[in-house]
């Protein structure tokens, strides 16, 4: 990862890293967008220069007289003068159009590719990202922090080379005329950065005291509209609302301090502008009156001497500084803003992938009547474990869904240990049940199967093959899996239910569909397959998103599936149609079921009962209830599971 | 819509029309400004060849007036600066007390058309945007106008013929702007909505991580992602090149002014005299401040526009009125805890083609145990929520203790019939603090009393800090079946005259429950106790068992009558019995 090593000071090189990256997009363009900024910048200065001659023109004109015979004298002169302005200004507007036509096409360029690399790491990282940081957070890195960017890339970064270079080049100009005067306007210019710094750092403070009090305010309206159902039951409104009232008052006193110190920051360096040019005025005067009575001499590139053809065009030029200045001062914010939000997005890029060092692949196989077996193009319904050895052979192993676990320790946490010693075997097609209270680690072992954690001690083994041989996205994909927590994605409930399987027809859809008993209910759907579903299937119930999870599951037909409390949600009386599809689903597969309900795991050709991290019984049904222990008291009702 | 939003100003109104008035002030200040500054400039130009500190002292003199119209418009702009900020930030928070205010008294049938993510963000982000838009607004809807009059007196003044060049440029500027503004609003509109769908998908993935990895779906998800990214690529830069044409518009006015400006007035100086260079100088100063005044106003006009979605989403939340509220000289007593159900109906929607509940004709006595069996979508939950007056009947009517529920006083009527939510919330807080919602003033007596009811005090006893451990948002760090017997412990509390159990005891083992419900029956035997089931087992001993089926009642009656006479019902049993009777739910 690029810059791991910088991670500890977020801030440092955030702006650099900004920039490289922009450029690095758009190596041509940024380059030619910066040219265009410093034309149409230095041709902001030009015209001051240009009032000056023509002025300087027209009175030499007049003094001779007016009329059109002095007119004549002069027109010539300002045609060509005229014209010269009209060129540097089609000039000028062309740099502009084409810096700003520039810019909004890299800035969404840009903010396109960050969001893409976002998103493209964020698909490869292990599942414990997901686990521990709040989902508001990671989606923050998409609204908010790019946001933020886009205002960085889009506004400060054009506005800071414009009046950058603004402010440089009338200072070089200042110092051609006068280094004396230019060390008048530096009293200035230094009250000017002293007010930017306080003010900005103050203003800076506060907005992100104001960002942190918006998270909290949001984080308990978010709660009350969860359960403004609750609160309405308890006629507990009045309190609610007190509750809100502080952390409302705290946002607004933050956003009071937040904006006034921005606002403040134009008219105080506006003012000190002001001041700034009758201090000059002042000087020039004295600087004037010192060299026709002393002989002062004035330095400067230029050689002119105090005067009034040297005193104007300078004052002219200490307005245009200030209010230069004052534009950049305007950016502060957004710099601030931008640059914290960059640093989440890096932060977010320089994690630490999910590993993959499984080389271990599933490759579609024939197998001969003898056994051996040979890799094929052609669909068989055979899969096979294509295992290359480092003497460089290869080997191949029927894919048949054989998963052992022997003396597996695990914890989320290195100090606390959650699975102690586990050691199991599924033969394939034989259905393995975990019961449990919450915290007993039954769905702690199903996370550990298809490695969305690794283990810290111990094996497991998937058709006689250590699990960290073989490749993540292979091992997952002999290994079903089916939550309690239901996720579908926005599309129709076809194209959720092909989610299984990418390439399965509409017919293979359906039978899967029917097979987990949700054909029924899909049919009756006001568009049937074709239904759009949205927000996690919020038109539909509970139930009924679970099942079609199944049946998703089910056309991608694996040889192996996790169950976890995949049918909590289904009522008793559906359970039982379903349960005959579930039946037909889990015929011929290595199956784990995690379930409340004892009833649907009865049939299981091995009950585990689990506690605290331990096994402490295990054998079927009837062996259990023969044994009289803890699963007969939670069969006989003694004990809570939840 | 002005007019709703305007009504949060309120105890701000003060500091908002003080800040126009600074405004004002600074604006008139920076008027002058120019004028001393040319004075300054003459003064100089003037005096130049006077070998003495003559023009010194008359540069001071002209300069201490400039100090002071700068530290006047400093403490013009200060002042304005800080009671903007103050004025708009409290007009944010009046916005956001009134939503949530607002909120807190609508009722179910409100709360169902809202979904709870668009009340937060309507809270949060579109508040923000209005309180930026009014900052904008009142710190420059007057001053710029003014500023513009102003200048294009001042030009007009002393510019003379000059000022001729307005009448090319303003409407030229004003109708490029205008334009601009109109093109670009509804490409932002279309960006935006794309945006929220992009943001959508995001969130899909984010919660649905373990789904694409189980199914190793990362590189098809990086599709999908990239298709819809490339779209709000492609949109979001037509949007923003629109509104970055304003640059080369501005640009032409300004170029014109100047060159029209140098060389007309070259013209009229030289060869009819009629002006002079202090003239076209001060034409220069105040074209550029019309313009700029212009740019302002144009981008007040497009953060307006941008704004007023959001100001639309708050009016919604504002004007929604509660459906129902409690009527006047309302019954503040509820007499005791039986039910009527005289031939209701409802329908959660008007439009809704079939009523959820139909016919409906119940009658409870006080004190009874009544158990409701169904499946999902039979009307369960509807049924019971008429009782609380949660959602008001469509048709027939609901009587507790004897009068017609819409006759009580709604407060009243809850607090006497407790309800314990299917969906059932506990909130960020200690234990005690959430059980101290069923009654306020509830001694530690009471809550233990009500927690041994619901059989939570054992389990409460045995957390290292007992009542004052602290509940993580959603209760995530209790169990299920803690949780629901903590919600019913609430709901004891308030003693009610009828409590209502949607389902709230699914994840308790059956023993618990049958704990509690023995409790109900010794310690609570006045009042009337309603159980939502699919346990069998949960409803069998219940004086009255109502079996519901789409909407309607098929059966009532005890567990022995309608084993004999309902067949639903004896499916239900047969199967909850042969797939084991007595399920470690």
């Amino acid at each position: 990862m690029m810059e791991n090593n910088k991670r500890p000071k977020p801030k440092k090189g955030v702006l650099g890293r900004v920039l490289r990256s922009v450029f690095g997009a758009y190596p041509v363009m940024m380059p030619l967008t910066i040219v265009c900024i410093l034309i149409s910048a230095l041709s902001a200065s030009i015209p001051s220069i240009f009032i000056g001659k023509f002025i300087t023109l027209i009175e030499d004109a007049v003094k001779t007289g007016t009329g059109v015979a002095a007119w004549k004298l002069i027109s010539a002169d300002v045609f060509k003068l005229t014209w010269i302005l009209i060129g540097i200004y089609t000039f000028a507007l062309i740099a502009t159009t084409v810096y700003t036509q520039l810019m909004a096409y890299i800035t969404q360029g840009y903010l396109y590719k960050m969001r893409k690399i976002m998103f493209d790491k964020m698909q490869y990282l292990p599942i414990r990202y997901f686990d521990t940081n709040k989902h508001g957070d990671i989606m923050s890195h998409y609204t908010n922090d790019i946001d933020t960017l886009r205002e960085l890339v889009s506004q400060a970064i054009p506005a800071i080379v414009r009046a950058g270079t603004v402010v440089i080049s009338v200072f070089i100009i200042m110092l051609y005329y006068s280094v004396w005067m230019t060390l008048i306007l530096i009293l200035g210019i230094i009250a000017m950065l002293i007010v930017s710094k306080i003010a900005g750092s103050n203003s800076s403070k506060y907005f992100i005291a104001q960002q942190k009090s918006i998270g909290k305010a949001e984080g308990f309206v978010q709660e009350m509209m969860n359960g403004q159902k609750v609160i309405n039951v308890f006629c507990h409104e009045k309190e609610a609302e007190d509750s809100f009232e502080k952390l409302n008052e705290e946002l607004r006193v933050n956003a009071t301090k937040a904006h006034a110190f921005a606002n403040l920051l134009g008219p105080v360096i506006m003012n000190i502008g002001n001041i700034t040019y009758v201090l000059v005025a002042i000087a020039g005067g004295l600087f004037i009156w010192l060299s026709s009575a002393y002989g002062f001499q004035n330095i400067g590139f230029s050689g002119l001497p105090f005067g009034i053809a040297m005193v104007v065009p300078f004052l002219n030029m200490s307005k245009q500084f200030s209010s230069n200045v004052n534009q950049l001062s305007q950016q502060i914010n957004s710099i601030v803003m931008g640059m914290a939000g960059a640093s989440r997005i890096f932060d977010l890029m320089d994690q630490a992938p999910e590993e993959d060092d499984g080389y271990v692949t599933l490759v579609r196989a024939e197998i001969a009547e003898d056994g051996t077996i040979t890799e094929t193009p052609v669909r068989t319904g055979h899969w096979a474990w294509k295992h290359p050895h480092k003497d460089g052979t290869l080997t191949y192993t029927e894919l048949k869904g054989d998963v052992r676990l022997t003396n597996v320790d695990f914890g989320y946490k290195d100090d606390k240990q959650i699975l102690y010693d586990i050691s199991l075997f599924a033969e394939p097609g034989q259905k393995v049940a975990f019961v449990g209270a919450t915290g007993a680690g039954k769905t702690t072992i199903t996370n550990l199967l298809n490695r969305f954690y690794d283990i810290q001690d111990g094996k497991i083994r998937y058709d006689g093959i250590n699990i960290n041989k073989i490749k993540k996205a292979e091992l997952r994909r002999a290994l079903g899996i089916v939550l309690q927590e239901t996720n579908l994605f926005t599309g129709t409930v076809m194209d959720n239910i092909r989610y299984g399987r990418l390439k399965a027809t509409d017919d293979e859809c359906i039978e899967a569909a029917k097979l987990a008993g949700a054909h029924d209910f899909i049919t009756r759907l006001p568009q049937g397959y074709q239904t759009e579903l949205t927000n996690n299937g919020a038109n539909l119930s509970q139930g009924q998103r679970q099942l079609i999870a199944i049946a998703r599951a089910a056309v991608s037909d694996p040889p192996a599936m996790i169950l976890d409390e995949a049918t909590s949600s289904i009522d008793t009386r559906t359970e039982a149609i379903v349960q005959r599809g579930m039946d037909k689903l889990m015929e011929g597969r290595t199956v784990f079921v995690i379930a409340h309900r004892l009833s649907t795991i009865k049939n299981s050709d091995v009950i585990m009962v689990m506690d605290h991290g331990h096994i402490i019984e295990r054998g079927d049904h009837e062996q259990l209830i023969a044994e009289k222990g803890t699963y007969y008291q939670l069969y006989t009702g003694a004990f809570e599971l939840s | 819509m002005i007019k709703r939003l305007a009504k949060s100003i309120r105890e701000y109104k003060k500091a908002s029309v003080l800040t126009l008035l600074f405004m004002v002030g600074e604006a008139i200040v920076e008027s002058f400004i120019p004028f001393i500054t040319a004075d300054l400039v003459n003064t100089i130009r003037d005096n130049a060849g006077r070998a003495d500190t003559y023009l010194v002292g008359e540069v001071t003199k002209t300069g201490a007036l400039l100090v002071l119209m700068a530290v006047l418009s400093l403490i013009c702009g200060g002042s304005a600066a800080v009671l903007s900020s103050k004025a708009a930030s409290g007009f944010g928070k009046n916005l956001r007390k009134d939503m949530f205010h607002k909120i807190q008294t609508y009722n179910f049938q409100n709360i169902d058309k809202f979904s709870s993510a668009s009340l937060v963000t309507r809270i949060t982000t579109d508040v923000t945007f209005v309180q930026m838009s009014y900052m904008m607004i009142i710190r420059t809807a007057v001053r710029s106008p003014l500023m513009i009059l102003f200048s294009v007196i001042m030009s007009c003044a002393m510019g003379g013929k000059l000022a001729i060049s307005f009448v090319f440029v303003i409407p030229f500027l004003a109708g490029g702007l205008f334009a601009v503004s109109r093109f670009a609003m509804p490409a932002f509109h279309k960006v935006f909505k794309k945006y929220d769908k992009l943001n959508e998908s995001i969130e899909e993935n984010v919660r649905g991580a373990r789904v694409v990895k189980g199914f190793s779906r990362e590189e098809y998800e990086k599709e999908k992602f990239d298709k819809a990214a490339v779209e709000i690529r492609k949109d979001f830069t037509t949007a923003d090149r629109i509104v970055a044409l304003n640059n080369p518009i501005m640009n032409i006015c300004m170029n014109f002014i100047m060159i029209f400006v140098l060389s007309a007035g070259s013209l009229y100086a030289v060869r009819d005299a009629s002006i002079d260079v202090g003239q076209i100088s001060a034409m220069i100063t105040y074209g550029v401040q019309v313009l700029m005044s212009l740019m302002m106003l144009s981008m007040i006009y497009v953060m307006i526009t941008i704004s007023a979605e959001s100001a639309k989403r708050i009016c919604e939340v504002l004007e929604e009125e509660p459906v129902m509220s409690s009527p006047e000289n309302a019954i503040t007593e509820v007499a005791d805890g039986s039910i009527i159900f005289d031939n209701v109906s409802f329908k959660y929607n008007e439009s809704a083609h079939r009523p959820t509940l139909e016919n409906i004709n119940l009658r409870i006595d006080s004190g009874m145990t009544v158990g409701i069996l169904g499946g999902t979508g039979a009307g369960k939950t509807s049924l019971v929520q008429l009782i609380p007056r949660l959602y008001d009947v469509s048709s027939g009517s609901v009587t507790v203790g004897g009068k017609n529920v819409k006759e009580y006083d709604i407060e009243t009527l809850r607090q006497s019939v407790a309800m314990v939510l299917q969906k059932n919330l506990l909130f960020s807080g200690t234990i005690k603090e959430n059980l101290l919602w069923g009654d306020k003033n509830a001694t530690d007596e009471d809550i233990i009393e009500a927690c041994k009811l619901a059989c939570a005090h054992d389990f409460v006893q045995s957390f290292p800090d007992g009542y004052d451990t602290f509940i993580e948002q959603g209760g995530t760090n209790v169990s299920g079946g803690q949780k629901q017997r903590l919600c019913i412990a609430r709901a004891l509390l308030k003693k009610p005259k009828i409590l209502i159990l949607d389902d709230s005891t699914s994840a308790v083992d059956t023993k618990t429950d049958s704990l509690i419900r023995e409790g109900f029956r010794k310690f609570i035997p006045a009042t009337t106790k309603i159980i939502i089931a699919q346990r069998v087992a949960s409803v069998q001993d219940a004086d009255m068992i109502i079996v519901m089926d789409n909407g309607i009642i098929i059966a009532t009656g005890t567990h022995d009558e309608l084993l004999g006479s309902c067949d639903i019902y004896k499916e239900i049993y047969e199967q909850q019995v042969h797939g084991g009777e007595n399920d470690g739910e």
